[in-house]
């Protein structure tokens, strides 16, 4: 970050006003706001302003929305300067973003930015062509595609300097590109394919119900084991009705504490999770809330879709639809 | 109320509360730069961190409501510790952030030895620095004529912000940029635009913001302090005067809750400069058309020459709009010895008159009154010029909830929402008789109040509009035993003590604009009356402290004292009787205005009977006992404003003009001063603003 002012007199138009289809667009931001409360919809406005007008806000922009909303013209400026994405300067026809945040900076941001002086020259300076005009950011939350640039509104991902380079000769050429990942991949996959979950048997369906099958043979192991055990105790009780008990008492029993897991119940053929547990977990008086998860009021909607209206210009629809409901 | 330990003594304070508030009630001292009391709280600097028992980090206390400190586990009151080691560790770590950024230019900058990072530095900072890098360089900028800028030691408190656009009432100031960037500014560095913008150099925490025409020029320890009070609008804002030697080096706002809190208009804090220039030191004797200087006794004989063969019909005696009781007591005394009837304090020609009751020239309802009002009037009037401090209060009183004001005259901003009623007196008989709405919201407020400006006075048709205006307070019920809010608002200093004194026309005089029209009077006194052309013809008698419009006129020029230079009573618009202080003595030859009087009688054979200020006092007192009263009002009688509505008349239908269209030229004082001179020019759209 750096100082921002506005930009030099001489690029500044003499005057800015929104287009029909903006205004009217500007009108319904405006709308959705209490009475009093227009000044809420400065940064919506300065947006589609700096849309309108190539990327970036001239004074008379900024003007035009404090004399729209009411607000003295510092207040607007003062939102103006304090959000890096509002450019108060002139930008090339293709605005590259760079981020230089510490993932990106990693896997090689630092070539990309080379790239950019070396094409471009300082940032925030426009090419003499006009196409490029570059500017490092922070983090643009595409880390794990690092490095990244967006370029206008698309991200362009797994940048090298070389496909950088392809990327601006194209874009500077006109020709058609790819958004995304550059290297091959679609979103954020491991680059040469998969390297876990990687046995083909995990997906032919046969791994289906091998687990339980695994408990059935233990299951039946365990019971042939018990069986066995059952007939040399009997033969044991019939010896020690002749032979007297030791008065020490034997240590056979030792350790099954610490034995005490689902699997060992499962050997000694009892359920895997004790009844009274299960009991003490399924008691209501235990739980946080009464109700199921579901019937809450402060449940997440399952109607996601129509929770928030698709044109959220229309200012009516775009509350959330519990709120409809009540209201 | 609720109970809180701070630093282990339990106190009981009201919830809302701030900690802040609470631990100087337990009087505990809290650090602070950003926070100030007439402020929004904005929280940003973090000095006033203290340790509240149970969080795992200190808070902010300026932020921090003593309701939303938890109790302990069985109830006990929230324990605060502004001493404990978490607290100095973290007082300590902030200021050495601050100080970060912050030069180390002390010796070269103007805040020093008044500065509140300097002091705080000293009491809560560490003796050294860790930070090695370069510090952060911004931009100076242009904000005005009157307050410099020196951004590298801005701390970013935001005061200046806070106070142009809730007190001001102008958002001038703003803060661009964000984190270490953020930079104070105005929009495109213009100037600013409000009457009050100095108050930000008091504001200001460090020496970002000071005051250009002192930069420079002063230490703040070593000048010699006097507590004294504004002439510059009728509010008489309480003021210090601080002169070094025999040179007024500067003007700031003393708290007066009661009238000026703690703000000052520009014109009262910068208007020094005009002390220093176009001053008459010494008597002058207009000889063969031109001044000549003279001695004392040569303009003394001058004017006994004059005076003894006058007859006292056609002597005249009108005091300005600067003068202190004390001397319109004396010139009253002298007029009164010499038998003359023609004496007037009212130059701008106001149709009030004490002859109505004291309540038909004051500002009953007070100035605190104005934060009760639920409805204002404005008649006539322009606070914003007239006395932008008053203004101020009005917005307070509007910013606080909802009131409805209605203004009946030329249409101005004033910082706040009004209701542009009508232009003259027939928009005010409509509120008197009911015709327009207004007069409804008027008559559902519990306390209504109606600002009668001089603007509706100063015409032929004052008294009728006057009356009309008495009218309205009876119709809508402003006037009752608990309140009364029908209230003048003056715009000259002097002329609620005239009217107090009485000085206005006696039994057949002539009124101050019948002496000064042809063949008004032959010889004319003016005591620092320069509003008023004299017409050719009349020997004139100047008595005043600068060069101007009444110097020029003068056949005999006495050099009298500026407020600063005399001790001197003066009444403001409320009917406060105030005291004024000497801060430096008069210049050259020049003296004390009641004493020049004093020898002036002495010399035409009518002695006054007193030699001192001691003397003057104790008579005065006993002949108008209310001016003893300092510092206090004497409530005036409200059934004068019952008398005075049913005076009636017909009030003409021009509509009511603007009393004061600019605010920085008022009197002589301000009309020399250079700085005032740039103001105004600033303020009528004169000067192309400058951008660095």
């Amino acid at each position: 970050m750096s100082v921002r002012r506005l930009a030099a007199e001489t690029v500044q138009p003499a005057n800015f006003a929104f287009t029909p289809e903006n205004l009217s667009w500007a009108q319904g931001i405006i709308a959705k706001y209490p009475e009093g409360r227009q000044a809420s919809a400065v940064i919506p406005l300065l947006w589609r302003a700096q849309e309108q007008h190539d990327y970036w806000l001239p004074k008379a922009a900024i003007e035009y929305v404090g004399q729209m909303l009411g607000m003295p013209y510092i207040r607007v400026l003062e939102v103006a300067t304090f959000y890096t994405m509002f450019n108060l300067e002139p930008v090339g026809k293709h605005f590259i973003q760079l981020c230089g945040t510490t993932p990106c900076r990693l896997r090689g941001a630092e070539d990309l930015i080379k790239v950019c002086h070396d094409r471009i020259g300082d940032q925030r300076h426009v090419s003499a062509d006009g196409n490029f005009s570059w500017l490092e950011v922070e983090c643009l939350g595409a880390c794990c595609n690092a490095p990244m640039v967006q370029i206008n509104n698309d991200f362009y991902e797994d940048l090298t300097a070389e496909s950088f380079n392809a990327l601006l000769d194209d874009l500077a050429a006109g020709r058609p590109v790819k958004k995304g990942p550059q290297n091959g991949r679609v979103s954020s996959e491991p680059l040469g394919g998969p390297n876990t979950l990687t046995d083909p048997s995990l997906f032919d369906g046969s791994v289906v119900g091998a687990w339980r099958k695994r408990f059935e043979e233990e299951d039946a192991k365990v019971k042939a084991a018990a069986a066995e055990k059952e007939a040399a105790d009997r033969a044991q009780a019939a010896q020690a009705a002749v032979t007297p008990k030791p008065a020490k008492p034997s240590d056979d029993t030792a350790g099954t504490k610490a034995t005490d897991t689902p699997a060992h119940r499962v050997a000694e053929g009892k359920p895997a999770v004790s009844p009274a547990d299960q009991a003490k977990a399924a008691d209501a008086s235990n739980a946080s809330s009464d109700e199921p998860l579901s019937k809450r009021p402060d449940a997440p909607t399952q109607d996601r879709a129509s929770s928030y209206a698709a044109n959220p210009n229309q200012g009516e629809v775009a509350k959330p639809a519990d709120d409809k409901a009540k209201g | 109320m609720t109970k809180i330990i701070v630093d282990g003594i339990e106190i009981d304070v009201p919830a809302d509360y701030t900690l802040l508030q609470a631990c100087e009630e337990a009087g505990a001292e809290i650090p602070r730069f950003c926070f100030h009391e007439r402020l929004s709280i904005a929280g940003n600097c973090r000095m006033c961190l203290v340790e509240v028992k149970g969080g795992p980090k200190p808070v902010a206390s300026c932020a921090w409501a003593v309701r939303d400190c938890r109790p302990g586990p069985n109830g006990e009151p929230p324990v605060i510790s502004t001493k404990s080691p978490m607290v100095k560790k973290a007082r300590e770590g902030v200021m050495e952030f601050l100080l970060i950024n912050h030069p180390l230019d002390c010796p070269i900058c103007d805040q020093g030895g008044e500065c509140d990072l300097q002091d705080q530095a000293m009491a809560y900072g560490v003796d050294t620095s860790r930070f090695a890098e370069n510090k952060r360089a911004v931009e100076d900028k242009y904000i005005g004529p009157l307050v410099k800028t020196q951004m590298n030691r801005c701390i970013q408190c935001t005061r200046c912000v806070r106070f142009t656009t809730e007190v001001a009432g102008v958002p001038d100031l703003g803060a661009i940029g964000r984190g270490e960037d953020m930079e104070i500014t105005s929009y495109l560095e213009n100037a600013m635009q409000s009457e009050l913008q100095g108050n930000v150099i008091d504001l200001c925490p460090v020496g970002a913001l000071t005051s250009k025409p002192f930069a420079f020029k002063a230490r703040p320890w070593e000048l010699s302090k006097t507590e004294s009070v504004d002439v510059m609008d009728a509010l008489g804002s309480a003021i210090r005067v601080d002169a070094r030697g025999r040179e007024v080096m500067r003007i700031l706002p003393r708290i007066n809750e009661a009238v000026n809190e703690e703000w000052i208009s520009d014109k009262t804090r910068f208007v020094w400069d005009g002390l220093k220039t176009q001053r008459l030191d010494r008597p002058y004797v207009r000889v063969d058309g031109r001044l000549r200087p003279a001695s004392w006794g040569e303009a003394f004989q001058a004017i006994a020459a004059k005076l003894k063969g006058a007859d006292p019909k056609r002597i005249g005696f009108i005091a300005g709009d600067l003068a202190s009781v004390e001397e319109m007591y004396a010139l009253k005394l002298l007029a009164s010895s010499l038998g003359v009837a023609n004496i007037d304090g009212r130059q701008d020609g106001t149709k009030l008159h004490p002859k109505f009751g004291r309540a038909s020239y004051l500002f009953n309802s007070t100035v605190l009154g104005i934060e009760e009002a639920d409805a204002i009037l404005l008649v006539g009037s322009d606070p914003r010029r007239e006395a932008p401090v008053l203004n101020a209060r009005i917005r307070k009183r509007w910013r606080m909830g909802p009131l409805p004001i209605g203004l009946v005259g030329e249409p101005v901003d004033l910082t706040y929402d009004v209701q542009a009623l009508g232009a003259g007196a027939e928009t005010l008989a409509g509120i008197a008789d009911g015709s327009v709405a207004f007069a409804g919201v008027l008559k559902n407020a519990k306390k209504p109040l109606i600002i009668v400006g001089q603007g509706a006075l100063t015409r032929p048709d004052g008294e009728a509009v006057l009356a009309l205006a008495a009218k309205v307070a009876q119709a809508v019920g402003a006037v009752t035993p608990e309140w009364n809010g029908f209230s003048v608002l003056h715009t000259a200093a002097a002329r609620v003590g005239a009217l107090d004194l009485g000085l206005v026309p006696g039994e057949g005089g002539l009124d101050a604009a019948s002496m000064a029209a042809p063949g008004g009077a032959d010889v004319l006194f003016l005591l620092g009356a320069d509003e008023i052309e004299v017409a050719p013809g009349a020997f004139v008698i100047y008595q005043g402290t600068h060069g101007d419009r009444g110097a020029h006129r003068a056949d005999v020029i006495l050099p009298g004292a500026a407020y600063t230079e005399k001790h001197g009573t003066y009444v403001n618009t409320e009917g406060r009787v105030q005291l004024g202080a000497r801060a430096s003595f008069p210049l050259g030859e020049a003296k004390e205005d009641w004493a020049i009087l004093r020898a002036l009688s002495d010399v035409l054979g009518h002695r006054l009977p007193f030699d001192s200020l001691q003397q003057l006092r104790a008579k005065l007192y006993a002949d108008v006992p209310h001016m003893a009263q300092i510092d206090r009002i004497v409530p005036a009688d409200p059934a004068a404003i019952a008398g005075l509505a049913a005076a009636g008349g017909a009030p003409d239908k021009a509509p009511f003009r603007r009393a004061v269209t600019d605010l920085y030229l008022t009197n002589p004082i301000a009309r020399a001063s250079a700085v005032m001179a740039e103001c105004s020019a600033l303020a009528q759209g004169g000067v192309a603003v400058a951008a660095e």
